[in-house]
């Protein structure tokens, strides 16, 4: 064993390592080019482009686009949004409460509100008038809208809501209780204000998911001056025959969605740096 | 005369762990008493107890007089009178050095915010960091949140104050600014009660030391006996290992 020598000669590749990342790349490259010229030659240009991007017909979605149908859309965004912020503060609260009812009804709450369609609550929500006749939305389909967002964007808003008030460290509300605050008042002044500014960015992003999910106000069997974009761009399409309303309408989501996606990520790389 | 703190028998358990064993122990008014002894002995757990951040398991503990023990006691009004200063200094880190020594003078003792703000600034001057009153706290050294800290704990006028090994998370030239502080407060006749690792500030500062190991103390008496000359044994070899740690 001894007398074995130590180092052995090194086994020679057959290709040098750069050698094969060349290859592996260029294979990468050979089958992009071939599924783009398969999908060039096989998809019918003409007719796509007729039927999703056609000038004239997406010309007769404005000005409407922008003064009906953006606008409604966050108005319901915005308002699903500060009812599902409020809300969703009273649930994270009651769930991390001592109060243990609190804490069942704030779980169960969540759980069913998370684990169902958001569809299907808005569904439900067009039964409300025969389940309680007499009862009636307040600002007609803008309240049912909101409400159906509100109640969906509550549950999730509430755990976002719940992570930041446990990530505030403990020695927060000691520093604050031993200074005489009471328990909610340490809550109020130290813990909450805290906890808001560090769920800022997952709530930025709660918007946009509260803003793709006010497509959902479509199925309220809303008309006139109450449609958002989704049911929009689905009339025009039917009354012309033609998807590019909906094309059109789908731009829209994005020219605010994108920049709300990227103003999350910057605010979460700023919280990094300030903590 | 009234004990400004008095522990009577205090035992605390975190689960089936006995942290504290059976404590009796009293600070007068004025003293400034230091509890020294390793760590995991019970002395921060002691110091806790006294304005209930630690709710004792058994026994009683007194703040000038008052039981605050007892399950009736507004125990909000009692911790009014007592500062206390952690070692993480735990300052409010959304609001300024100013707004952090005011807030609680607006929302528990109901100041106007005029006065809130001279005595903040009055207690930031003490202390040394009255130029930094408009900084957050993380803008701000070690060294000058844990001053900030002690400020805001004597804007409430406190009648006694503690410290729960507050140097312990300070990079080392920084100790001295906070240990000149807690000098000036007992040359003052401000009642202290110390937890801390600091031999030299408990031998020169303190009227009294104790040294605490495994939830009980073991000595008690003027820094010049216990750390001066200790009796028992595991005095003698804490100190041992404190002042000499190269062995």
């Amino acid at each position: 064993m001894a007398d074995q020598p130590t180092t052995a000669e090194p086994v020679r590749a057959r290709l040098s390592p750069r050698k094969k990342q060349q290859i592996s790349r260029g294979v990468q490259y050979a089958i992009l080019v071939v599924a783009l010229v398969v999908v060039a030659l096989y998809a019918d240009w003409g007719s796509l482009a007729q039927n999703f991007a056609k000038a004239d017909v997406a010309e007769q979605a404005l000005p409407d686009l922008f003064t009906i149908a953006l606008r409604n859309t966050i108005i319901y965004a915005a308002g699903g949004f500060i009812f599902a912020f409020v809300l969703g503060l009273l649930l994270a609260l009651m769930r991390i409460s001592q109060v243990r009812p609190y804490r069942w009804i704030a779980l169960l709450y969540i759980e069913i509100f998370r684990g169902l369609p958001a569809l299907l609550i808005f569904l439900m929500i067009t039964f409300l008038p025969l389940a309680l006749p007499g009862f009636e939305v307040p600002f007609g389909t803008y309240g049912q809208g909101i409400l159906g967002l509100g109640l969906v964007g509550a549950a999730y808003q509430a755990e976002v809501f719940r992570a930041g008030l446990q990530a505030v460290p403990k020695g927060q509300t000691e520093a604050a209780r031993s200074l005489g605050m009471s328990a909610s008042r340490a809550q109020v002044t130290v813990v909450i204000p805290q906890a808001v500014r560090m769920v800022i960015p997952p709530t930025t992003n709660q918007f946009v998911s509260l803003l793709k999910d006010s497509s959902l106000v479509l199925f309220l069997g809303v008309s006139g001056e109450y449609v958002e974009l989704a049911k929009f761009g689905n009339d025009l399409a039917s009354q012309y025959a033609n998807a590019t309303p909906i094309m059109v309408a789908g731009v829209t989501y994005l020219i605010v969605t994108i920049p709300l996606g990227y103003l999350a990520s910057r605010l979460e790389g700023r919280k990094g740096r300030n903590r | 005369m009234t004990h400004a703190i008095e522990l009577k028998d205090l035992h605390k358990y975190f689960g089936k762990n006995e942290v504290l064993k059976g404590i009796d122990m009293t600070v007068e008014p004025g003293q400034v008493v230091c509890v020294i002894g390793p760590s995991g002995s019970g002395k921060s757990t002691l110091l806790r107890c006294v304005n209930m951040l630690e709710q004792p398991t058994k026994g009683k503990v007194f703040v000038q007089g008052v039981e605050v023990t007892h399950p009736d006691v507004d125990i909000d009004a009692v911790r009014r009178r007592i500062g206390m200063v952690f070692q993480q200094f735990n300052l409010f880190p959304h609001m300024t050095a100013l707004q952090n020594v005011m807030i609680a003078q607006q929302r528990v003792l109901r100041r106007g915010k005029r006065e809130a703000e001279v005595t903040a600034r009055e207690n930031l001057d003490k202390v040394g960091v009255g130029a930094k009153c408009d900084s957050l706290p993380g803008q701000l050294s070690g060294g000058q949140q844990q001053r900030v800290a002690i400020a805001r704990a004597l804007a409430m006028d406190p009648d006694l104050m503690l410290f729960d090994e507050p140097t312990s998370a300070l990079d080392p030239e920084l100790v001295g600014d906070v240990l000149t502080v807690m000098r000036k407060l007992a040359e003052e006749g401000m009642t202290m009660l110390v937890v801390t690792h600091e031999m030299g500030f408990a031998r020169e500062v303190a009227d009294r030391v104790v040294f605490m190991d495994g939830g009980v103390v073991v000595e008690d008496g003027p820094p010049s006996q216990v750390i001066g000359d200790p009796r028992h044994e595991r005095t003698q070899a804490f100190l041992h290992r404190v002042l000499h740690p190269e062995g």
